[in-house]
């Protein structure tokens, strides 16, 4: 009930948090993902990755894939704040639909000699990662998933020798005929 | 070749500029030359169909444009230079964008082989009016410029209106390029507001509407954006159904304030039976307006008890504060009629006649009271004045901010919409002057008063010589107190009356300020000189800086402390040192 001299009203919220993947059609022109961008800082959204790239060509169609989190009252904010920009024309809630595939693709350099090396290698097999560069002291491998499957692998790679990593952000798609 | 030199759609980008102003209905705009806008302002000097209104600053530019605006319902239109007439330009466009108002502003930009090059008078226009515009364009081909002006002045105006900027290199306006009239294919296919209801919410809301027994109408500046229409639709309504209305500051004037159910505004200064009204409601209707923290107080406190139904274009401003019951989406002139249609067709006007007793006993207590003198003004006197003396006549207010201005909203009772010009979201010092000079621009013949402060006014000063230039005759009426008055009332209650930098130790003479301008500047210090003052300054056909003295430590009440909820006001006989530090009880120590 303390409150702070303020003219604001300040008040504490508790809503839980959720993670939320939106998946935004756009029109692609100068400028565009500054907007995105710019209302995700203005209104204090958190963005945990973002993805973009031009998907239609010919119609001049980009596709911006954004993990965010907040109460699900901000979530719908969000949702609503994009829909509403002048080259948006379409936001759909992946984690809604419950029926979105999500994807990373990251490329993990390894350092490493003798066991460590052999290792890496052998979780690298498990994981489905692939060797795209060798040297006799390192490996870059390519590994795609869900996120949770890289940060694993990562998580397992950092003893035997971690040097970098490299990773796309999530993009999502539906799974079924139907389109967004 | 030759062909082309004789179509009459083949014309340089500044032509091109001047010609969309005429084609969407432009007769006046207000802007300030510089470098990079030098061919705009040849084809302007070329022409008589658009007026242009020389500023005195970019600012001024834009508050005028607004008040052009929201006194028409037309877009209002400014064209500032690039640099600092664009960075001038960021007050007024968020303002309008806080406050829905449509505005056009056209900026010159450094050629477009020199952008990124930190050119002389270049800024990262697009880039620092982003957030504050609803959209801005750069336009880099000639050829591109007629269809993103169409859309610019689309986009303003459609929806939930708001302000555009087009920045146009001076290379852009030089070239010439192919021009074409408004077209439906100017506007983005990605862009699509929605304007009808839904009519299972229609349904559901009339449903609530009409087994209410405790409702309340709480409407704001959508409905006076959404055009007359809605206003008209808005009092039939509140006919229809006999219910008690209340109105954010935006959207005074929809209702008239002499209606027999009209409560007040309502809010942190807001009347206490509106904000009760609120509290205690079991249906709330509110239409065109966003539950905005100045209206809601404690948030977990509003209103707990009743279902509310949301009517608003912008499907971003519903749940945003308040979780509402039935959102209805689309704009409020349209659905207001929806409703309507449905509640004659199946609903009989609720009986509340109980509920009326309430109202009317929580008006009793005369919220608004406060003890007049015979020697010294009180604001709000002056405020009470001012209305009598204007009352029946064809009158435009505008305010700047702070105490004058909710003084203003609670003592000048509004007939009509479009009548207030006020900064209610961003909360602009300053707005009011300009805004009155754009209001005189359009309509020439009328009254128009900024009901101002001291401290407000002297910020945007400077355009008083665009009034005098330009002949309009525009009233600047300042509620003297030497303080910046709600700051100074803010550290009296929540800081310990440590009056940090609110009084001004040194107001320029307002009356030689006025005369320095070539105005008429009149000044009164007692109540009883007060009535006559303001007949001379409303027959003068000049401009008039009025510089009434008032009691200098009145604060305005009532008001919601921080923190409490609209059952919680601070009622003006209550508020006596010790009540007040009560009622900020957790706030620092209060004298």
């Amino acid at each position: 009930m303390n409150q702070p001299a303020s003219a604001y009203f300040i008040e504490d919220r508790h809503d839980p948090n959720e993670t939320h993947t939106l998946a935004v059609l756009v029109q692609n022109e100068p400028g565009v993902l500054a907007r995105v961008i710019g209302l995700f800082s203005g209104r204090g959204y958190n963005i945990e990755s973002l993805t973009v790239s031009e998907t239609e060509a010919q119609k001049h169609l980009s596709r911006i894939t954004i993990v965010t989190t907040g109460t699900p009252m901000v979530i719908e904010q969000i949702k609503h704040q994009l829909d509403r920009m002048i080259p948006v024309y379409r936001v759909v809630d992946m984690t809604l639909t419950k029926r979105s595939i999500e994807r990373e693709l990251a490329m993990v350099k390894v350092r490493g000699q003798g066991e460590h090396r052999v290792e890496a290698l052998r979780l690298a097999d498990a994981f489905r990662a692939r060797v795209i560069d060798a040297t006799t002291e390192s490996f870059v491998f390519e590994i795609t998933g869900n996120t949770d499957k890289i940060n694993q692998f990562i998580d397992l790679m950092r003893p035997l020798g971690l040097v970098e990593v490299s990773r796309t952000g999530v993009a999502a798609i539906g799974r079924g005929p139907e389109g967004m | 070749m030759s062909d082309k030199s004789h179509d009459p759609n083949q014309m340089t980008g500044a032509a091109m500029i001047v010609r969309a102003l005429i084609d969407h209905g432009v007769t006046d705009i207000f802007g300030y030359p510089g470098g990079a806008v030098l061919p705009i302002y040849d084809e302007i000097f070329q022409q008589s169909q658009v007026q242009h209104i020389l500023v005195r600053h970019e600012q001024g530019a834009g508050h005028a444009a607004e008040g052009y605006a929201r006194s028409t319902g037309k877009p209002g239109v400014a064209l500032v230079t690039s640099g600092p007439g664009a960075t001038n330009m960021v007050t007024p466009l968020t303002d309008a964008l806080m406050d829905s108002i449509p505005l056009v502003c056209i900026s010159g930009q450094v050629p477009t082989h020199l952008i990124g090059n930190d050119a002389f008078q270049e800024c990262d226009t697009v880039g620092i009016t982003r957030p504050c515009t609803k959209h801005n364009w750069l336009v880099r081909d000639v050829n591109d410029l007629a269809k993103v002006l169409h859309e610019a002045f689309y986009v303003a105006t459609s929806g939930r209106p708001g302000p555009v900027l087009v920045d146009v290199p001076k290379d852009v306006q030089f070239a010439t390029g192919t021009y074409h009239p408004p077209r439906k294919s100017d506007v983005h296919r990605s862009y699509a507001p929605r304007v009808k209801g839904d009519a299972t919410q229609i349904r559901k809301a009339v449903a609530l509407l009409a087994n209410a027994k405790r409702p309340v109408i709480y409407s704001g500046g959508g409905v006076i954006n959404s055009g007359p229409e809605a206003t008209r639709l808005l009092r039939e309504l509140v006919e229809v159904t006999g219910f008690p209305i209340t109105s954010t500051l935006m959207g005074l004037g929809a209702y008239p304030a002499s209606g027999k159910n009209w409560l007040g505004m309502l809010g942190m200064h807001g009347t206490y039976e509106a904000n009760m009204t609120m509290h205690d409601c079991d249906v709330m209707l509110c239409v065109g307006a966003r539950f905005d923290d100045r209206i809601t107080g404690r948030v977990d406190a509003f209103s707990p008890g009743s279902k509310k139904i949301h009517i608003d274009i912008d499907p971003s401003s519903i749940n945003k504060n308040i979780r509402v019951d039935v959102p209805i989406i689309g704009d409020c002139g349209n659905i207001l009629g929806d409703i309507l249609q449905v509640f004659k067709a199946e609903a009989k006007k609720p009986d509340i006649k109980s509920w009326w007793q309430q109202i009317a006993q929580w008006r009793a207590r005369n919220s608004l009271y406060y003890k007049k003198s015979n020697d010294v003004i009180l604001p709000q006197h002056a405020i009470q004045s001012l209305f009598e003396a204007t009352r029946g006549k064809d009158t435009y207010i505008t305010t700047e901010v702070g105490q004058h201005q909710m003084w203003a909203a609670q003592f000048y009772g509004f007939e009509e919409p479009h009548r207030w010009m006020t900064s209610g979201g961003l909360g602009t010092m300053g707005y009011g002057l300009p805004a009155a000079v754009g209001v005189q621009v359009a309509h020439p013949d009328s009254l128009v008063i900024d009901i101002a402060g001291d401290a407000s006014v002297q910020m945007t000063m400077q355009e008083m010589s665009t009034a005098v230039q330009y002949e309009l005759p525009i009233k600047i009426f300042i509620l003297n107190n030497q303080y910046m008055g709600m700051v100074r009332q803010w550290q009296q209650l929540l800081h310990g009356n440590r009056l940090s930098h609110s009084y001004s130790e040194a107001l320029p003479d307002f009356v030689k300020l006025a005369e320095a301008y070539g105005a008429v500047g009149l000044q009164v210090h007692k109540p009883a000189d007060l009535e006559g003052a303001i007949k001379e300054m409303i027959a003068v056909k000049r401009p008039v800086l009025f510089d009434c003295r008032v009691a200098a430590l009145e604060n305005c009440f009532p008001m919601i402390p921080s923190g409490k909820a609209h059952n919680e006001m601070l009622l003006p006989e209550q508020a006596n040192d010790e009540a007040t530090a009560k009622a900020f009880a957790g706030g620092k120590a209060l004298v």
